[in-house]
């Protein structure tokens, strides 16, 4: 399993438009993504699910990948997140 | 006659009858269900059609409104996909529930979620969820959807429209909407804008039931007119006409150079005084952003707004002007600009008082705190910092000292700061443009406030009423400091340019391009008339820039 944490800094945090580009990301791969803000966790290939996140600018998410593409999957998300979050 | 006013959230002037919008008639009862699996297959065809409907609307978006407003439809066909919605349906279709049903109940839940969100926007998002299903109920229900209904050369009337039902009208058909509710703010107002249909909202329940009625849409003053008398609408005949001529005239210069016949530039910036004008001025097809007076901050505020806050919104104006210069004034409180909590003492000349930068550098902890919050936001986009009401070189050096301390103080905390921020003055008072050569050797640019330099050139209170027989917009006083601030700020290597009203005067255009103006500033509504004006003129070779 890989793991990482990120912290938002985006000054809407995760909404509509960048959730719906994370999940587009998130269903790349084979393996399974998801996405904790505190105690809530999400399926990082569900839409709802990473919307009801609610994550803002500065909370820290935890982002763990396990599976077949663990590797790739988690480098690609964090590129992401990074670019775009 | 009965006229309505409420908010212009796209101008422009449509005249018509008004039709009321029609939404297919559909029904989430409950029912009972003999074969489930039919009833699952019914709810995945349905599915299915409302995604390629929604895949084609975000096609028609991405040509029509670009795509950074076309994903909300992207997003809804997310939606209507997403494992969470669709099990939550065909779960509940499977304990026997009838699709239609299913749809309403599972929407309904998801969409509580999101009104039980802290953040506003994401509250926002339970009228997504409650859209796309919708559009899947009608499907289920064989409801006709909305293309079927044709609003030809109508003002259309709705309670609200959402960013669906928009897309599927006709820009070229539908001459203007009046809503009784609706929202500036919403993905349907930015949609309307970006088709370039008039539109007024939140006129109140007085439109509904009027079908068939002349409507005149004003969404330049604001108004609906119904049933109009003859002489209001052969005004606003006329409106529309000239309104409608001098679009088409403009639009041909929008993202044209501003340049005369004989190949003198001039950049064509825009005014902005808060958040809420930023869209306009992102539409106006400015060249950047010549005088953000930062004082709303300030106004809006029941008490001295944060470093964070500042920020926050320095942020928002830079990151909407992306590789566009954009000048931010620092606060130009006092004078008749004055909130409660800086507890400033009565004053019997205010506009000679305490007042912006004199209050900055009489306070400098709040100066600080201005200051730090816009070398953090400098990180994010191009800025200039100017400072007002300057009279002296030393001031300029104080305020320019302390700018240089809070942007070292934060690169030791860590915090990134553009390498470069411009810094610059307004030219306001007959001082700073007399001593406008010693002034030049300080600052990057010079700004002219042509407000107040004509206010305290001439020594007319312009909010005194009764002294316009004395006032002169074009004073040659006044014009000859301009002459004099542009010469002396040329000669010292610099740029200058005029932020003040007198800026959008086309009247002048020609002088001030004579005089070498390197920058006009004029509210977002002028831009295009200004270029427009601008590449109209000739003056004669490059060389003669005498007044």
């Amino acid at each position: 399993m890989k793991t990482f944490s990120y912290t938002v800094t985006d000054e809407l945090g995760i909404h509509a438009r960048p959730a719906g580009a994370l999940v587009k990301e998130a269903k790349k791969f084979e393996s399974r993504l998801s996405v904790a803000k505190g105690a809530k966790k999400a399926d990082m290939k569900k839409l709802f699910a990473v919307m009801g996140l609610g994550a803002r600018k500065g909370d820290v998410l935890v982002v763990e990948a396990e599976g077949a593409d663990e590797a790739a999957a988690a480098a690609s998300v964090e590129a992401f997140l990074k670019a775009n979050l | 006659m009965l006229t309505l006013t409420g908010k212009p959230v796209s101008t422009g002037i449509g005249i018509g009858p008004l039709a009321t919008y029609r939404r297919a008639a559909i029904s989430t009862e409950v029912r009972p269900v003999e074969d489930t699996e039919a009833e699952l297959a019914r709810f995945r065809k349905a599915r299915e059609e409302a995604a390629g409907q929604l895949g084609s609307l975000y096609a028609k978006a991405l040509e029509t409104v670009g795509e950074k407003d076309a994903a909300i439809f992207e997003i809804h066909r997310m939606m209507l996909e997403d494992d969470e919605y669709t099990e939550g349906v065909e779960g509940r279709i499977r304990e026997g529930l009838n699709a239609e049903a299913a749809v309403d109940q599972t929407a309904l839940e998801l969409a509580a979620v999101f009104r039980d969100m802290e953040d506003e926007y994401m509250r926002g998002r339970a009228a997504d969820v409650t859209d796309v299903s919708r559009r899947v109920v009608q499907i289920l229900c064989g409801a006709a959807s909305e293309d079927a209904f044709v609003y030809e050369k109508v003002i259309l009337a709705a309670g609200d429209l959402s960013p669906e039902e928009v897309m599927h009208l006709d820009a070229e058909t539908v001459l203007g909407i009046v809503l009784s509710a609706g929202s500036a703010t919403s993905h349907t107002a930015i949609l309307i804008r970006n088709l370039g249909i008039p539109a007024v909202f939140g006129v109140g329940q007085a439109v509904c039931g009027q079908e068939g009625k002349t409507a005149v849409v004003d969404a330049i003053g604001g108004k609906v007119f119904l049933d109009p008398d003859e002489a209001t609408l052969t005004e606003m005949r006329e409106r529309q006409g000239r309104w409608q001529e001098s679009q088409k005239a403009l639009e041909r210069v929008r993202g044209k150079e501003s340049v005369t016949q004989d190949g003198q530039k001039v950049r064509i910036y825009a005014n902005a005084g808060h958040l809420a004008d930023l869209p306009g001025v992102v539409g106006s097809d400015a060249e950047g952003i010549g005088l953000f007076r930062s004082e709303f901050i300030y106004l809006e505020s029941d008490d001295y707004p944060t470093e964070e806050q500042q920020f926050a919104v320095y942020k928002k104006v830079l990151e909407a002007m992306p590789g566009k210069r954009v000048i931010i004034r620092t606060m130009d409180i006092g004078a008749d600009k004055k909130a409660d909590y800086f507890a400033l003492k009565p004053e019997e000349n205010p506009a000679l008082g305490l007042r912006a930068i004199r209050l900055c550098l009489t306070r400098p902890e709040l100066f600080k705190t201005q200051l730090r919050a816009l070398c953090r936001a400098s990180a994010y986009g191009k800025l200039a910092v100017m400072f007002p009401m300057i009279i002296s070189v030393e001031e300029v050096r104080r305020a320019r000292e302390m700018l240089r301390k809070a942007k070292l103080e934060l690169l030791a905390e860590g915090v990134p700061v553009a390498e470069t921020i411009e810094t610059g003055i307004m030219i306001e008072t007959p001082a700073a443009a007399i001593i406008s050569d010693k002034l030049a050797k300080e600052v990057d640019f010079f700004s002219i406030g042509t407000n107040d330099l004509t206010q305290y050139t001439l020594a007319i209170d312009r909010q005194q009423t009764g002294l316009d027989d004395f006032f002169d917009a074009h004073h040659p006083a006044l014009l000859r400091l301009i002459e004099m601030t542009v010469r002396n700020a040329h000669e010292a290597g610099i740029w200058a340019g005029i932020c003040g009203e007198l800026g959008a005067d086309l009247s002048m255009t020609e002088t001030f391009l004579r005089m070498g103006i390197d920058e006009l500033s004029v509210p977002a509504a002028s831009v295009l008339l200004l270029r427009s004006k601008v590449r109209s003129l000739d003056i004669g070779a490059s060389g003669n820039k005498e007044l």
